[in-house]
């Protein structure tokens, strides 16, 4: 089934990690097993956010000396970050296997991405100059509190509650998707893509990734190939409705803006509220609820229907 | 004169009776009700359970701000009870399956929106609600009134058997699918798929509809007001009546809606019937019979 949420506010940047946060928790019966959010922040130019995992969750209880591989993980990736000539300015560790980078890196990012998701257990989770990918076990409340998402400041987020239902339950599975390798695009999805693999090999063939077996990922890797042919956010999102088969709602976001795109069925459920300083999307109006309180007027796209805001 | 006697049956009719096809076999706990005139209702499962009298001008609020959709539908259960013909709910905070099972009359004022499955297997309510629902809202109603102020979800009146659903804005794609009777009045525009397999009953739409509109329609009605993108397999334009005309006035006055070319702009969509086939055996069958 999986909960799908988003939010824009136009020209200021307020709690929208609390805000993605009440709206995710409100969704929480549409998805119990992994909680994800992308969030935005305020662009700084000189300055990459880099969040990566170097174990999943479950490696926890299934190895001994995880503890000591995620340390060794993660001196490799201070010396290739050294190597690449990233300069790091700060780092976190919310969980024992997620870290935040704050880095001044000015060579190829695609590089460094890859290089790094070359260590063992290594995966980016999301780079960007605003961007903060985080998705973990839980419900939104139980992920919120672990990352410390409550005091993110931001212009824009979207998140998903997700039931899996076509892959694992773990992080790699869980949404948002990070576009990789373009900065600041993340992708979240509820539905069932019922060309992927055929999809999936088309994109391979021309030099994508993939780093799980969940049919969402495809989504984010299809975004990215178009926008790496010049493609707007709009077009991308129009051309999946016809390329893409299955049942789906989506939303992607970059840096300046949020976009949705919904398949030709409409058998997924998206409800709209659009004023002039805020624009909240999700699976179910009870979302929205929990961040607008007061009386609104919200709508349903239709099938086919694609939607760009900017911030 | 016609005759009233049945023809014999042909050598393929013989043959399928002999083998049991055109008789259903019940099994398990018997479907048969026999009634006995001595014993009550309550024995022959004939009277509902939760049915009440109630006084409409008894009138009683709910805010359902920090209930669940089990506690608010309690509630309402408690006070209809007690006699309250007249509830306004507050606060509903588009929260899923709120006021689903109500049996008797009872005048219901919901201020907010309601989620999923808001007034889903009612039975002779009238609900107004001046917000929005979700989908399938007023799913398997019976009979009685659900009046919509804002716009609506998808599988608008699901499965609808009786009663007039109105929603005054859009509503979402598959309205009315599989509907067995009841009216559907829509003031704004309909998604696609509308109308998916309907059976019976009659839907109104004043704006446009989506594509594959009244797709694989059995039987039933759609007035539409505006265009369709496309109509669906089986779904054939016909010619409206004088009858329907004042039909469509009666019912588009009582609850305030119109289209923007007024009543000459309906036109009227029905089943063209030619993917009936309910006489015909399955193809296994045929092999078994011929």
């Amino acid at each position: 089934m999986c909960g799908i949420a988003g939010v824009i506010h136009r020209g200021q940047a307020v709690g929208v990690g609390q805000e993605m946060t009440a709206m995710l928790q409100s969704l929480k019966h549409r998805g119990p097993d992994s909680t994800g959010f992308a969030v935005y922040g305020v662009t700084k130019p000189d300055e990459y956010v880099m969040r990566l995992k170097l174990a999943e969750a479950e490696d926890f209880d299934t190895d001994y000396n995880i503890r000591d591989k995620i340390r060794d993980r993660q001196a490799l990736v201070d010396n290739r970050l050294a190597e690449l000539g990233a300069q790091t300015l700060e780092v976190e560790q919310p969980t024992p296997y997620a870290f935040r980078y704050r880095l001044k890196f000015s060579g190829d990012t695609k590089q460094l991405a890859t290089d790094l998701e070359h260590i063992e257990g290594g995966e980016v989770l999301s780079f960007g100059h605003a961007l903060e990918l985080i998705k973990d076990l839980g419900d939104a409340t139980v992920v919120s509190q672990q990352y410390g998402l409550g005091r993110f400041q931001g212009t824009h987020g979207i998140g998903h509650t997700r039931m899996a239902t076509e892959s694992d339950v773990d992080i790699r599975s869980a949404h948002p998707y990070w576009a990789y390798p373009y900065n600041d695009i993340s992708v979240v999805h509820n539905g069932q893509i019922t060309n992927y693999w055929i999809m999936r090999r088309e994109m391979e063939r021309l030099g994508h990734r993939f780093m799980s077996n969940c049919d969402s990922e495809l989504l984010a890797v299809y975004t990215a190939n178009n926008l790496e042919q010049g493609a707007t956010l709009e077009d991308s999102l129009k051309s999946s409705i016809k390329d893409i088969d299955g049942v789906f709602t989506y939303i992607v976001a970059t840096d300046k803006e949020l976009g949705m795109a919904k398949d030709t069925m409409a058998a997924k459920p998206m409800v709209l509220y659009e004023s002039d300083d805020i624009v909240a999307l999700a699976s179910e109006e009870v979302a929205i609820r929990a961040i607008v309180p007061r009386e609104i007027d919200t709508s349903d796209p239709y099938d086919e229907e694609v939607r760009v805001w900017q911030r | 004169m016609a005759t009233l006697t049945k023809a014999a049956p042909t050598e393929q009719e013989r043959k399928s009776h002999e083998m049991g096809m055109h008789t259903e076999q019940l099994t398990g706990r018997t479907q048969q009700v026999f009634f006995d005139i001595d014993l009550n209702e309550a024995h022959h499962g004939f009277g509902l359970p939760d049915t009440f009298d109630v006084d409409f001008n008894k009138r009683g609020e709910i805010d359902a701000s920090n209930m669940d959709a089990k506690q608010v539908n309690a509630r309402i259960r408690e006070m209809m009870r007690k006699g309250y013909g007249t509830i306004v709910l507050k606060n509903p905070a588009a929260k899923h399956s709120m006021a689903v099972g109500i049996l008797n009359r009872l005048n219901l004022i919901i201020e907010g929106s309601l989620g999923y499955f808001g007034c889903g297997l009612v039975d002779g309510p009238n609900i107004r609600i001046n917000g929005r629902v979700g989908w399938s809202c007023g799913e398997n109603m019976m009979s009685g009134t659900i009046l919509i102020e804002k716009n609506a979800g998808s599988q608008f009146g699901a499965a609808l058997r009786g009663g007039d659903l109105v929603c005054k804005g859009d509503v979402g794609s598959r309205t009315g699918i599989d509907m067995k009777g009841g009216n559907i009045i829509v003031g704004g525009d309909t998604g696609s798929f509308s109308g998916f397999m309907m059976q019976r009953g009659r839907m109104v739409i004043c704006g446009n509809a989506g594509k594959n509109l009244g797709d694989s329609m059995y039987d039933g009605t759609i007035f539409l007001g505006g265009e369709p993108r496309s109509l669906g397999v089986d779904a054939v334009w016909s010619d409206i009546t004088d009858l329907d005309k004042e039909w469509l006035e009666k019912k588009l006055k009582k609850y305030d809606v119109m289209p923007k070319g007024g009543i000459d702009s309906f036109r009227k969509i029905v089943a063209g019937k030619q993917l009936w086939n309910y006489d015909n055996l399955e193809p296994t069958e045929k092999k078994l019979v011929l």
